[in-house]
């Protein structure tokens, strides 16, 4: 990875990612956030790409730029306001809330510069899809099963909550 | 060709790309009046912990993948975490007619 065109791409991609991200939590339209947001997401899978996880890159792009920004369009369209370009302030307790985050960003980044990371020599292989799917089978297997019940309860609770209640039935 | 063997991409630019995204995430987290915008910001520090799984799984155990599974784990539990998030929010909207958080108070005391 000591190529000059990668470091190229990650510095690009990580200006896209910064930049949009920064653009979501700053940009007072709600619309034009999930729209950054898309943009966030779409970067971040081309850093998979760039990381060796081919799967995984496909599976952002479909899950959170396909349907998790989908659902939120939904979601902000159905609970709307009036002026929808003053749809994203910040509360009273913004600039607290701007001293712990950086706090927790200069400390994470504290720690990860001290870190001496045991870094390994080997490439990752290139079929990624096959060796995820055999672990998810054998040695993930119960994992999966209950990531799968989690989104069957997660569906059918979803449609329980969102759903009219009739009064005193 | 420049080769810059001490400009490689190693993992800790990686760690450090998702410390900044988590920390933007963790500002509107907090710092949102809309409910919806506080989840937009929960998914952006979701992705910053799936960067920091997935350049794991490359730089340190390339032939486990176990980096690569968890951070399926965690987008499957990231979808289920906004439809259910959403739904509870569309269930409040029809009560309160409010999407902001200095409104939802009836668990004060």
């Amino acid at each position: 990875m000591d190529n000059i065109f990668t470091i190229a791409i990650f510095y690009a991609l990580a200006t896209v990612i910064l930049g949009s991200a920064v653009l979501v939590v700053t940009l007072k339209n709600l619309v034009h956030c999930v729209l950054w947001l898309a943009v966030t997401f779409i970067a971040i899978a081309g850093l998979y790409m760039m990381l060796d996880a081919d799967f995984l890159a496909m599976v952002q792009i479909l899950v959170y730029a396909g349907a998790v920004c989908i659902m939120i369009v939904f979601g902000i369209m159905l609970t709307r306001r009036r002026d929808m370009s003053m749809s994203n302030l910040n509360n009273s307790q913004f600039r607290a809330a701007a001293l712990v985050a950086l706090l927790t960003t200069a400390l994470s980044a504290f720690m990860a510069f001290r870190t001496a990371w045991t870094v390994s020599a080997v490439p990752v292989p290139p079929k990624t899809v096959e060796a995820i799917a055999e672990l998810m089978l054998t040695k993930y297997v119960i994992p999966f099963e209950v990531a799968a019940i989690l989104l069957l309860v997660a569906l059918i609770g979803a449609i329980v909550i969102a759903k009219e209640v009739k009064a005193n039935d | 060709m420049i080769n810059l063997p001490e400009l490689g991409i190693g993992v800790t630019h990686f760690v450090i790309l998702s410390t900044l995204l988590f920390g933007i995430g963790l500002f509107g987290a907090l710092a949102k009046r809309n409910a919806v915008m506080v989840l937009i910001c929960i998914e952006i520090m979701l992705n910053a912990v799936n960067i920091n799984l997935i350049a794991f799984s490359k730089f340190i155990t390339p032939l486990a993948f176990v980096g690569q599974l968890w951070a399926m784990f965690v987008i499957t539990v990231a979808a289920a975490e906004v439809g259910v998030g959403l739904a509870i929010i569309i269930a409040i909207y029809r009560n309160k007619l409010s999407i902001e958080l200095d409104d939802f108070d009836w668990l004060k005391w």
